[in-house]
């Protein structure tokens, strides 16, 4: 291997980037718009769900209940259904989610037996919003009844006794206040590094040979391994840039709290980036057309990074054949390395494993992509 | 006019004959895709890894710690016996949630007090950390509620007066099951459809552009509106076909119900198809080199992708955001399907969602033309 030749590569390569800086904005930019659309947009907290009521009784006691869910901050209430057609209607064409029957004889029978019931018709379509309001739902009403009690207690002029003689005290670790942006936020670190490399690398060889240039390329005596080397490098520049923009960005504007050293920040990054350039450049060594190479592209990176990586569902709740495959998709190593660094601060010896795992990845990704490339034009 | 649009599909369509890998690449990956995903995009909870201390050794503790080792949320992975393994294994993420049955346990139930129970959990991922700790409470409130009744009856105490208790009853229309993979499915369908349209409509004439043969076909008499026809047209059939396929294969496969009615679906489909040819071809038209019209697509696929409601409620983004989702047409198509597929709606209810995209198409494919008028000069 000779360094002049790499170099001679990479100078053309570098010259190409930047006087195409059209890419090479959208390359920079990339990192700083997806960080804060997904950073915003990707929340599983679910919060002021639309409800609408279905009043059939009417009295103080109805109404009471009905003030503490327009009271809740995870509920919003949309109005007043007259009859049940209506209910139905709401709840098909999406204006209220979750529909609160009071049934005629709500506040007779609460009197009477100290026995009530209320309906709750919920569309499940989304079925994780939907168990969520049912939860929310569901602790509305049992504060509505242990008020009911308590002044009925008081009335009656006696004392209070426990009512839970189990009391779960939780601690959480790691992400204290179960904020979903915390665990979102490396995930979508890892998202975007897995876009921006595939995006740099993979069209770089099919873009010789639909050019014509390939043909003078393969005329020079530069090695494959020198060209995958001149051709990557200047990549991996931008894509560490990227990384750079993005860390900075969770820490200092998501305030994610990061508890991990830079260093092995900065190694895992530079390992994860190698993976993705040399898939990228693989895929373009063997699929000679661009479009080719950008459908196989951003099949491979965007959904497996998104669906695959656990990064928003979990991978051992998945069938274990899908979680076999997940030992395929590289981001799965990073994530948790990610989450890790993060949130637990953890010391290189817990992260191991999927540092070793992403190392392997790395070198066989390496051996592949450089043996691909053959000097010969069919 | 239609005889040029003709020959222009021709040679589309013969391109992509003599092209065996793009055949493969456009029916492979959607069925694939539709199998690893469909069965790895769920938000349920079942097994999760959990260790347990029982400190204070007695049969009610161990009845307790029954009822988390049989309910099929829990799975015990390690013993402790210690409170230190127990921290040790959340911390190592062996298990997800450790539980502490503390000394004296049984002692505060028999006196009728509140007995503590000690819960860890990794909140690493808050959504299933949040779940697994209503199904922690869930186990334990009911195991507390049999306590007392049965303390009640052993020991000839009644509980006082009559309890109040108002009780919710919870029906789940559409889904009633709660089953995740019918929400995921329809919108696997679209996610999809997006991603391999748009790409493949981006590229179609910045390919031709970069190879050097726009030129030769504008020396031919077509017009514009006869170019764009000619070269998006290909691109629908190909979409309504890969709906069909996977909206075929989902249904058989993963057994989601389709309610609805199927043409209802089929004009939502087109109108949506629209939308994605247009921003391609939008895509097209602004970019020099298939690098950018590249870059472009992964500019604009995640957000859509991300802002659709996919997985993640709109109505839980900032303002800002969820006023961008209305620029999604992917918004309104997941609206569409699923409303098609699980509610089995029809038109009177999916007009705005319907007029919405053809809004959107229309006005996109406005601008995509004006561009193209622009460009080719």
């Amino acid at each position: 291997m000779r360094w002049r030749r790499v170099k001679a590569i990479l100078v053309k390569e570098s010259l190409q980037i930047v006087r195409d800086p059209r890419s090479l904005v959208i390359a920079l930019l990339i990192p700083l718009l997806q960080m804060f659309l997904l950073g915003y947009g990707i929340s599983l907290d679910v919060k002021q769900i639309p409800l609408c009521a279905y009043d059939r009784e009417g009295s103080q006691a109805s109404q009471d209940l009905l003030q503490r869910f327009a009271a809740s901050p995870y509920f919003a209430l949309q109005g007043q259904a007259a009859d049940y057609a209506e209910v139905g209607r709401n709840l098909d064409n999406g204006r209220c989610r979750l529909a609160i029957v009071i049934p005629a004889d709500f506040s007779r029978t609460l009197n009477d037996a100290g026995q009530g019931v209320v309906q709750a018709l919920l569309d499940a379509t989304d079925t994780n919003t939907a168990s969520l309001a049912a939860g929310y739902a569901g602790a509305v009403v049992a504060s509505y009844s242990s008020a009911v009690q308590l002044k009925s207690i008081e009335r009656r002029g006696g004392s209070v006794q426990t009512l839970t003689p189990v009391e779960v005290r939780a601690r959480v670790w790691f992400n204290e206040d179960l904020v979903s942006r915390n665990f979102i936020i490396p995930g979508v670190v890892a998202l975007v590094m897995a876009i921006v490399g595939a995006q740099l690398s993979s069209l770089t060889i099919a873009r010789e040979w639909e050019r014509g240039t390939m043909e003078l390329l393969i005329s020079t005596p530069v090695k494959p391994l020198e060209l995958m080397l001149g051709k990557l490098l200047p990549y991996f520049v931008v894509g560490m840039i990227d990384a750079c923009i993005c860390l900075a960005l969770a820490v200092f504007w998501f305030q994610v709290p990061f508890r991990g050293t830079l260093p092995a920040m900065a190694f895992t990054t530079g390992l994860f980036l190698t993976v993705v350039l040399c898939i990228g450049y693989y895929v373009s060594v063997s699929i000679r057309s661009q479009v080719g190479a950008s459908q196989v592209a951003l099949l491979l990176t965007m959904l497996p990074t998104t669906l695959l990586s656990g990064f928003s569902f979990p991978i051992d709740q998945m069938p274990p054949a899908v979680q076999t495959v997940t030992y395929l998709v590289s981001g799965r190593y990073y994530v948790t390395i990610l989450k890790g660094l993060f949130l637990k601060g953890a010391p290189w010896t817990e992260l191991l494993l999927p540092i070793l795992c992403l190392t392997l990845y790395a070198l066989v990704m390496i051996l592949l992509a450089a043996r691909a490339f053959r000097k010969t034009l069919d | 006019m239609l005889q040029r649009v003709y020959h222009l599909l021709l040679k589309e369509f013969l391109q992509l004959r003599r092209d065996k890998s793009a055949r493969l690449r456009l029916l492979v990956p959607p069925i694939l895709q539709m199998l690893l995903f469909g069965y790895a995009a769920t938000f349920e909870v079942f097994n999760v890894a959990t260790v347990i201390f029982d400190q204070d050794q007695t049969q009610e503790s161990r009845a307790l710690v029954a009822d988390f080792v049989h309910s099929s949320r829990f799975k015990l992975v390690a013993p402790a016996s210690d409170r230190r393994a127990v921290q040790d294994a959340v911390e190592s993420s062996t298990a997800q949630v450790g539980i502490v049955v503390p000394q004296g346990f049984s002692e505060l139930l028999r006196k009728g007090q509140t007995a503590p129970l000690q819960v860890l959990v990794d909140g690493t991922n808050s959504n299933t950390a949040l779940i697994a700790l209503g199904y922690v409470g869930q186990i334990s409130g009911s195991y507390g509620q049999r306590y007392a009744l049965d303390l009640a009856q052993r020991t000839g105490r009644t509980l006082g007066r009559p309890m109040v208790n108002v009780q919710l009853r919870e029906r789940y229309w559409y889904n009633p099951n709660l089953n995740s993979r019918w929400f995921f499915i329809p919108g696997l369908i679209g996610t999809l459809t997006l991603i391999t349209i748009v790409n493949l409509t981006a590229f179609a004439i910045v390919r031709e552009r970069e190879v050097g043969t726009l030129e030769q076909i504008l020396v031919t008499p077509i017009q514009p509106i006869e170019f764009i026809i000619g070269k998006t047209l290909p691109f629908f059939l190909i979409g309504l076909f890969e709906v069909l396929i996977v909206a075929v294969f989902g249904m058989l496969w993963f057994q989601v119900p389709f309610k609805g009615n199927p043409l209802v679906l089929m004009l939502g489909t087109s109108l949506f198809l629209l939308s994605t040819l247009a921003i391609g071809l939008l895509i097209s038209t602004v970019c020099k080199t298939q690098q950018q019209a590249f870059s472009s697509n992964f500019f604009v696929l995640n957000p859509m992708f991300i802002l659709s409601g996919f997985s993640f409620p709109i109505s839980s983004m900032p303002d800002a955001l969820q006023w961008l989702t209305y620029l999604d047409p992917l918004r309104y198509f997941l609206v569409i399907i699923r409303a098609t597929y699980l509610k089995g709606v029809g038109l009177d209810v999916l007009w705005p969602q319907m007029a919405a995209l053809a809004a959107l198409s229309l006005s996109l494919f406005a601008v995509a033309v004006l561009r193209l008028h622009k460009s080719l000069d």
